[in-house]
């Protein structure tokens, strides 16, 4: 093995150890989260406010950590392996020497994202429901807009990676980006706890919307925007990103 | 007597004058690549504003270590002092030395010059620790600035962090002597995961069933979050030379096990 | 006692049930450019590895520079310097870096080190590449940099282990120029590789290892001398007829080597024999005639061939 790869193969596994673990992990960790703050904590949180939006504080973190981890799971899948396919296993160039073009690489990319992401969300809703955190029916139906947020971080993360000559912009995109998004972006906490001048922010962030929209489709509520706004711009960024992406691979691939 | 006393310390600790050049090396290193020592520090930070002082805003007030009411910001921020010492130990010692051990043979270069397994161990433990301290200040200080540490006792929080870096840095050294391939890095996140959410960090112990809450005491990572809870808010009992027992013990039988483990795999 | 620098008496390395160098002897004197010739697996990186005081013996005897390598280990390591087979660079450092910290495991002070780096950049012409990190070297120039690290205690004592596998012919002769300019300088040197053309090129005295034990023992002409003929023939015959060129071969030769796709004549004037054999109406494909190697020597001695 060379070097670069050893070196990427550490810095996937840095990134992995803090972020996702393994696949194992993927569908595992958001478990661990909705038990430990759902149900343990929230036991707190409902005691002091009698609840959330209306809801326990379980059912109203169940839908907020399905959108964050649609988020974890198109972001992650498209940093790593994306710039190894880039770079270190060259598996795109290696595929443009067929008739496939850029387009192709990004469109078939992204659908391999969104089946990920699907299968990691139908799974949580599955046991999300058994536990008693999301209606199972409602639930279901907030795939479709989790799928949409894994999308939207996949299409610029893909941009993004395919920009970088090594895994530090991805320890540092992670670190300063996903992770507090999902802390930050209404996961846990209405942004309304945040400090007045970080809410608007909170309304530019990608995730804030998908977390909207998921929770206003899995507890039948109205998203603060209304679900087509909302919607709108999930597919907008999924768009923008996308082209985005194509145009990096262009770039990159055809030199 | 002596022979057996020779046998029950742990071989690092009688022949390590050369641990220092270990140290050295990975400075050395890190002058360098500061930046991802540097960002380590914004983790803790940003669970502490989310959890802390987000969610917080629900809960309010909660039981803290003496009884008394303390506020849920001040109650999660030294369990996240806790739980960043545990997680810098780890992962410094599990993920590099594995890659130093298997792929880039620093150890093998190093053990060709006149030091040896113990310096080794000694200087890598010794190097995790100081990293842990570095962290553990700077998260103090940022506590202590929000007004969360309640009492001056919460200085001897930082030498608790370090300990705690020790008692996680030994072991996960200790762990990665037995790893074959990257792949078992993945069982070192299902450890770590559910003892960061579920060590009562979060939330008081009572709001587990008494079975759970027995079950906890297992946790090293509970008896380093209650350490470093207690003196923050100046709150002593026997409990704490409990606590630091655990993490003592776990760090003197890490070290042994990775001074006998690199003997085995380096020296063939 | 001899003045030896490294005595091994019945020198014997096991790993498990495996035997890995089975009770050999040698010694290494004051001076010289000592080889361990053989095949992959012969058990050359063992003894290696024993000399360099990093992997106890399992039974006989070692002295290196009048050490123990079991109970003086540090003190022996300090006053040797060991190009290990698999370069063990730190990538995450820079050239002048990897020097400095290495000078650094010996103890030695930075202020002594920095001339030394310099010096030993210079030596091992690497001093365009110093602020360069590790990763972006090509092989030789490693390769290179690990034989200037080796150096930076001075030692009295320099064990390569296959100091040129994998190198191109350029940076092999590059890096061999380099030894023996080391070699002139009075340093003791002990090289292990499966080139006969490097043993012959920087061995002043070499053993030939196969399967753990050592087979034969010499200068490398003198080996050459004793266990084969002054010169070789070499012919090739079309695919599926050297069983009957063979038979209408014996005699011509001292010596006869047949290989799976070629037959090496023994003799000790190649010209002469390939006339008769001409003569008898013999018609290779090809034909070359050459010096004897240590390749001939090991040939002779185990049935096999060095490389492969
Ligand atoms: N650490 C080890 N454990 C088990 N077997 C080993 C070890 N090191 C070497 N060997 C075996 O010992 C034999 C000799 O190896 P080595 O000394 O590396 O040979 P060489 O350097 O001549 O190629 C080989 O068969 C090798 O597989
Ligand atoms: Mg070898």
């Amino acid at each position: 093995m060379n070097t670069s790869l050893r070196m990427y193969e550490r810095s996937a596994r840095v990134y992995k150890g803090v972020w996702r673990g393994s696949v194992f992990s993927s569908f595992v960790n958001p478990f661990l989260y909705l038990i430990a703050m759902g149900m343990f904590l929230g036991s707190l949180v409902d005691e002091q406010t009698g609840g959330v939006a209306g809801v326990s504080y379980l059912e109203f973190l169940a839908p907020g950590l399905l959108a964050a981890t649609a988020m974890q799971t198109g972001a992650g899948d498209s940093a790593w392996p994306v710039l190894a396919g880039i770079k270190w296993q060259r598996t795109y160039p290696a595929a443009l020497a067929s008739p496939l073009t850029t387009r192709d690489l990004v469109i078939g990319h992204l659908a391999w994202v969104a089946t990920r992401v699907a299968l990691v969300s139908v799974i949580y809703v599955l046991v999300a429901a058994a536990l008693g955190a999301m209606p199972l029916i409602d639930g279901l139906l907030a795939v479709i807009p989790a799928v949409l947020t894994g999308l939207a971080f996949a299409g610029f993360v893909t941009w993004f990676s395919a920009t970088l000559e090594d895994g530090i912009g991805l320890t540092n995109l992670f670190r300063f980006g996903i992770m507090p998004l999902f802390l930050f972006s209404g996961t846990f906490f209405e942004i309304s706890q945040l400090p007045d001048w970080m809410e608007p922010i909170a309304y530019l962030t990608p995730l804030w919307h998908g977390v909207e929209l998921t929770r206003s489709v899995a507890l039948g509520t109205e998203p603060p925007f209304g679900l087509l706004v909302h919607a709108s711009i999930l597919i907008a960024l999924i768009i923008i990103g996308a082209a985005m992406a194509v145009r990096q691979f262009r770039k990159r691939l055809y030199v | 007597m002596t022979t057996l006393l020779m046998r029950v310390i742990p071989l690092p600790l009688r022949s390590a004058q050369r641990a220092k050049y270990v140290f050295e090396r990975n400075v050395m290193v890190y002058r360098r690549g500061w930046m991802v020592i540097f960002s380590g520090i914004f983790e803790p930070l940003f669970y502490l504003f989310s959890i802390g002082v987000g969610l917080g805003g629900y809960i309010g007030d909660v039981t803290g270590p003496g009884g008394e009411l303390v506020s849920y910001t001040a109650f999660v921020a030294p369990a996240l002092l806790a739980s960043s010492a545990m997680n810098g130990a780890v992962f410094e010692s599990t993920m590099n030395i594995f890659f130093k051990m298997k792929y880039q043979k620093t150890y093998d270069a190093m053990l060709s010059t006149p030091i040896g397994v113990p310096d080794i161990a000694v200087g890598e433990i010794s190097w995790s620790l100081v990293r842990g301290a570095l962290y553990a200040a700077s998260f103090m200080i940022v506590m202590a600035g929000l007004g969360y540490v309640e009492s001056w006792w919460g200085l001897l929080a930082v030498p608790a962090a370090v300990l705690i870096g020790f008692a996680f840095g030994a072991v996960g050294m200790a762990c990665s002597t037995f790893m074959r391939s990257w792949q078992d890095f993945d069982y070192v996140t299902v450890v770590t995961l559910p003892l960061f959410l579920f060590s009562a960090t979060f939330y008081p112990l009572s709001v587990y069933p008494p079975v759970v809450q027995q079950l906890t005491r297992f946790s090293p990572l509970y008896h380093s979050v209650e350490l470093i809870r207690a003196l923050t808010f100046g709150v002593f009992d026997w409990s704490l030379v409990g606590h630091i027992a655990v993490l003592i013990g776990m760090g003197a039988l890490g070290t042994m096990v990775v001074g006998r483990r690199l003997h085995r795999l380096l020296l063939t | 006692m001899s003045d030896a620098l490294v005595t091994a008496h019945d020198l014997t390395k096991r790993f498990g049930d495996f035997t890995a160098v089975d009770s050999i002897d040698f010694e290494v004197q004051q001076g010289e450019a000592f080889g361990f010739l053989g095949p992959n697996g012969a058990g050359k990186s063992s003894t290696m590895r024993m000399i360099g005081a990093v992997s106890p013996i399992t039974s006989g005897s070692l002295s290196v520079l009048g050490l123990d390598p079991a109970t003086q280990g540090p003190e022996l390591r300090s006053r040797i310097g060991v190009v290990p087979q698999e370069d063990s660079l730190d990538v995450e450092l820079t050239v002048a870096e990897n020097l400095m910290i290495y000078g650094r495991y010996f103890g030695l002070a930075r202020s002594v080190i920095r001339p030394r780096i310099e010096e030993l950049l210079d030596f091992v012409q690497l001093n365009g590449k110093r602020d360069e990190k590790v990763d972006k070297l090509s092989g030789g120039m490693k390769r290179r940099l690990t034989i200037a690290r080796s150096l930076i205690n001075q030692p009295e004592l320099l064990i390569l282990d296959e100091p040129t596998t994998g190198l191109d012919p350029q940076a092999r002769h590059v890096l061999w120029d380099r030894l023996y300019r080391l070699k002139q300088d009075g340093v003791t040197l002990i090289v292990t590789t499966h080139y006969m053309d490097e043993a012959e090129q920087l061995c002043d005295r070499l053993v030939v290892m196969d399967q753990a034990q050592i087979v034969a023992e010499g200068a490398p002409a003198d080996l050459i001398v004793q266990h084969s003929t002054r010169e070789v023939l070499e012919m090739r015959f079309p695919p599926g007829t050297q069983e009957e060129n063979i038979a209408q071969l014996s005699g011509l030769a001292e010596r006869m080597e047949i290989l799976p796709d070629r037959v090496l004549l023994y003799t000790p004037d190649a010209d002469a024999t390939s006339t008769e054999a001409h003569a008898r109406g013999i018609r290779p494909v090809a034909q070359v005639s050459r010096r004897s190697s240590l390749e001939d020597v090991f040939l002779k001695l185990t049935g096999r061939s060095l490389v492969e």
